[in-house]
């Protein structure tokens, strides 16, 4: 693996919440064209970490972020950084569903229009290419100008998929993606994940071991603020060299 | 938006027959206490409760009997004095007889030229306040400011126009400035109802924007304006229809007692308003009995133009609403 490969390195991040500090010291690299799961339990610090990696935690007043998280070896917490354009690079999945309500051919192109593409030709061509790529142009296609929110919950978060992909991310950050769907949905969206992954860089937030070692090229095990311990998916959930790893993958404790 | 859950309201029956009981003392077991406490009180909850949905509904009621009575009493009182002359004439023979065209037209303008002053002011501020404020002393005076505003009387507001817009800015007695007038007096309820409907907006949207490399502004505009947008409007349509029938902050600044004419002809021309006719009917008459029925008739127009305006707004949030849905 080279330096070449890698698209996110985190180097002696500390956040803090005004005074409490809910990250230590976390370094991790995230590699091109993997899936990289952060997993631990409730309170951990996962979602807080990933929020840090497109400065969605920008939004919360008395928040503070110490260290550095480079992106194609560029500081994105340096203040020549645009943030806005940072988060056009860095695609987000939520946890719920959360389209518009605007119709779904809007809910696609609101990305496009805000980063001020007009050429209608185009918008057009990416919706389809988006929504193909997200498993969703099939289901939806007969109804592009109906309003999203009839969508069923696993439609909804597919279209999310679809409305982050049509700004051609270079990363796509997932925040428990899954935890408001069915089995089936939930099985569309890994497979989905499965086949993104050959083209973006992917992080997901998950709460179930059995997601993180289905999807996931990396794991990495977070506690307490702290990265505990990372490595390939399969060693983690075999042989983790921690102990407290293994207590939390085997369900003795979280 | 609003979504009910059902499991909410079943009835989560106790199943306390299944668990292993152990003896408390005696041979009275813990399946036993709560077997007799649930008898015992089943009948007296029961009571309690209809007894208080009994009081909650009597109060609910106090206010549609009280505008019915209102409505009834006006009707009876002036429904003889409603006639196409008197929709469309204006006011003949010292008021006693004609009709109140003008003070509808008046009426309007004054109430249109406040929405048009009000609302991008109001929207703006609300806009200001719930996206872009910085928690601090500032927002707090602020805040402390807009809450004092919505309640100073109408009386004090008519006095500040009057010295504001009719001298200071030389306006004279006008419907600009008497719009004005109104316009500050609607301005906290326009505020207000902005800040609520941004509020009712769920931040999933805004993050959802601004993951996708939209400007602030852009997610305001594209995404949490249009879904506040019948919250607002509802607002601000509550808004004009109080200042519809507000009499004080008009008396002094846009409205007489008299003004020639059907139509005015500028905005610094002054006008005849429903209210301000009114209250000029109740007071200054001198045929007490000839004015009695188009003092009374000029209510029900007045109180059909509020009701009116606030049923299109009902009409026309549930469309936005629909259409968002």
């Amino acid at each position: 693996m080279t330096d070449n490969n890698l698209k996110i390195i985190s180097a002696n991040l500390d956040f803090y919440y005004n005074d409490f500090k809910a990250l230590h010291n976390v370094d991790l690299k995230f590699t091109k064209q993997q899936v990289t799961a952060l997993i631990g339990p409730s309170g951990c610090g996962k979602s807080t970490y990933l929020r840090c990696l497109n400065r969605m935690n920008d939004l919360i007043p008395g928040t503070r972020v110490d260290g550095e998280i480079l992106m194609d070896g560029q500081d994105i917490y340096d203040p020549s950084v645009d943030v806005v354009l940072l988060r056009r690079r860095i695609g987000m999945v939520f946890q719920k569903p959360n389209p518009f309500p605007k119709t779904i051919f809007e809910n696609i192109a609101y990305g496009m229009r805000v980063n001020g593409i007009k050429d209608k030709a185009f918008i057009e061509s990416h919706v389809e290419k988006s929504l193909n790529q997200a498993a969703l142009w099939e289901e939806v296609k007969d109804r592009l100008y109906e309003s999203a929110l009839g969508l069923s919950g696993g439609q909804q978060q597919r279209l999310c998929i679809a409305r982050a992909l049509a700004v051609e991310p270079e990363v796509l950050l997932m925040d428990e993606p899954c935890s408001a769907l069915d089995p089936i949905a939930t099985q569309k969206i890994e497979e989905l994940i499965q086949g993104l992954k050959k083209e973006y860089t992917i992080i997901i937030v998950t709460h179930s071991m059995q997601q993180a070692a289905r999807v996931s090229d990396v794991t990495a095990f977070f506690y307490m603020g702290k990265l505990i311990e990372v490595g390939d998916t399969d060693t983690i959930f075999t042989k983790p060299k921690l102990r407290q790893t293994e207590d939390y993958i085997t369900g003795r404790f979280g | 938006m609003e979504t009910t859950n059902p499991e909410y309201f079943e009835n989560k029956a106790e199943t306390t027959t299944d668990r292993a009981v152990p003896k408390v003392k005696g041979n009275e077991t813990e399946k036993d206490i709560t077997e007799t406490a649930a008898a015992r009180t089943r009948g007296r909850r029961k009571i309690m409760q209809s007894i208080f949905f009994f009081l909650f509904r009597g109060a609910a009621a106090v206010n549609g009997i009280a505008l019915f009575i209102i409505i009834f009493f006006l009707l009876k009182n002036g429904l003889s004095a409603i006639s196409w002359t008197f929709l469309t004439q204006p006011p003949m023979d010292s008021m006693t007889s004609g009709g109140i065209f003008p003070c509808i037209v008046g009426t309007l303008c004054l109430g249109i030229g406040a929405i048009i002053a009000a609302l991008p002011v109001g929207v703006a501020s609300g806009i200001y306040l719930n996206e872009y404020a910085r928690p601090g002393l500032m927002l707090r005076i602020l805040r402390l400011g807009i809450s004092n505003l919505a309640g100073v009387p109408s009386v004090v507001f008519g006095l500040f126009g009057l010295a504001f817009f009719c001298i200071i800015l030389k306006m004279g007695v006008s419907i600009l400035a008497g719009a004005l007038t109104l316009a500050t007096l609607t301005l906290p309820v326009i505020i207000g109802s902005t800040e609520e409907a941004l509020k009712s907006v769920p931040d999933t949207y805004r993050e959802a924007s601004l993951a996708l490399g939209a400007t602030k502004w852009q997610t305001i505009y594209r995404v949490v304006l249009p879904a506040a947008m019948p919250g607002i409007l509802t607002g601000a349509i509550l808004g004009l229809s109080r200042a519809a029938g507000e009499t004080a902050p008009i008396m002094f600044t846009g409205a007489v007692f008299f003004a020639p004419g059907k139509w005015p002809s500028s905005l610094l021309d002054s006008v005849m308003a429903l209210p301000y006719h009114i209250y000029v009917l109740a007071t200054a008459g001198t045929e007490i009995e000839k004015t009695r029925p188009l003092q009374y008739g000029t209510a029900i127009v007045l109180i059909a133009l509020v009701l009116g305006i606030n049923l299109g707004a009902l009409i026309w949030r549930s469309r936005l609403r629909k259409r968002l849905k």
